[in-house]
């Protein structure tokens, strides 16, 4: 076995890491790895966002109550994003709609600014917006 | 071009296995410099050396472990996605109280930051899953 | 800037392929991979709607998954480039970022 090797980055090197999901929460157990990823990645001191899109945005609905499914609820864990310094979470409307879910079914996520003002990690965009951003990112990680 | 590849699901129940090893093989005969292959979700039961599969057909595991062996390649399971599933090397067996290992050859165990590690220092990350 | 796309579901079975036509960009290069080539063929109740994205973007399809499931040179829509795994590579290499549309 190989050893371990120590990372090896260029700290002057800041990429912009976009997280893609698309599938619901408990189904598959992707929507629950993919944001140990996020966690581990707020480490890095890279610009990390989140998208949400097709059935990825049933992640961030609130009153997830999973007692009857005997598996953890993990939705909680969203509203630590903040304090890791990870605040942008796109929320593609189109998907929204599509699913008949609007914003206030969406968990309340905010953080605290440096003015202790509640500032709220969820952005609300359009479809063709989103491809925009997406454009934009320097690496795209699916799950 | 430094790649990092993500693989996302387990041997032959889906294809993402086999195409990544195909189009790893492939980036390594045109020259580029695999950075790190990463085995996440399901991903990680590549990593096992207990399969014994049908003799007229790939043995995936055996493959990914001479491509790593021929090539220096990282191929890197993750700790806590083999916790899960099952995966694990003698440290980890031992650290665990299990009575047995199974990472096969050519794999090691080790954390999401190096998938992170990956998306940061390779040039691209392609990702193969389901 | 331009992304290329992989899609390795086929559009029958999956809303993956649907959606990553929804988030192509001009310029951008779609590559059915796996399952995905199953959007290929000609004359199915999806080939008008990918005809109309070889306008749009660059439509690849891996010819070993093609060959894999039965389908001919013939039976691909007029438009969509075939590659192998090595030119799967370049596309890779060619484009800043690859999305995988699982």
């Amino acid at each position: 076995m190989a050893d371990v090797k120590a990372p090896d980055i260029d700290r002057s090197v800041r990429k912009k890491l976009m997280f893609v999901n698309r599938k619901a929460p408990y189904g598959t157990i992707y929507a629950l790895e993919a944001l140990e990823v996020v966690l581990i990645a707020a480490a890095f001191e890279q610009d990390v966002s989140l998208a949400f899109l097709d059935d990825g945005v049933y992640q961030l609905v609130k009153g997830q109550n999973t007692t009857g499914i005997g598996m953890k609820n993990f939705s909680p864990t969203y509203r630590a994003l903040g304090d890791y310094e990870v605040r942008k979470l796109y929320v593609e409307r189109e998907s929204l709609d599509e699913r008949g879910l609007r914003i206030e079914d969406l968990m309340d996520i905010s953080y605290e600014d440096e003015d202790d003002a509640e500032k709220p990690l969820v952005r609300v965009v359009g479809r063709s917006e989103l491809t925009e951003i997406m454009a934009q990112q320097d690496v795209l990680l699916n799950f | 071009m430094k790649l990092g590849i993500l693989v996302n699901e387990g041997p032959y129940t889906h294809q993402a296995s086999d195409s990544a090893y195909q189009f790893t093989k492939a980036a390594i005969e045109k020259g580029h410099e695999i950075f790190r292959v990463f085995f996440y979700h399901d991903g990680v039961n590549n990593g096992t050396r207990l399969t014994v599969p049908p003799q007229d057909d790939r043995n995936l595991q055996q493959a990914w472990s001479d491509l790593a062996v021929k090539h220096n390649l990282d191929l890197v399971v993750c700790i806590a996605a083999a916790q899960r599933r099952g995966i694990l090397d003698e440290g980890e067996a031992k650290r665990h109280g299990k009575d047995a290992h199974n990472i096969a050859p050519g794999f090691r165990i080790s954390g999401l930051g190096q998938l992170v590690e990956a998306a940061i220092v390779a040039d691209r990350l392609v990702v193969f899953g389901d | 800037m331009p992304t290329l796309h992989t899609v390795n579901k086929s559009p029958f079975e999956r809303s993956a392929f649907i959606s990553a036509l929804n988030h192509l960009r001009p310029g951008d290069a779609l590559l059915m991979i796996e399952d995905g080539v199953l959007g290929a063929r000609k004359a199915s109740a999806f080939a008008a709607l990918l005809e109309s994205t070889t306008k749009i973007g660059s439509v690849y399809a891996l010819a070993p998954d093609l060959a894999a499931r039965g389908i001919t040179e013939a039976d691909v829509i007029v438009g969509v480039k075939l590659v192998d795994y090595g030119g799967f590579v370049d596309l890779v290499t060619r484009h800043d970022r690859t999305q995988a549309w699982l």
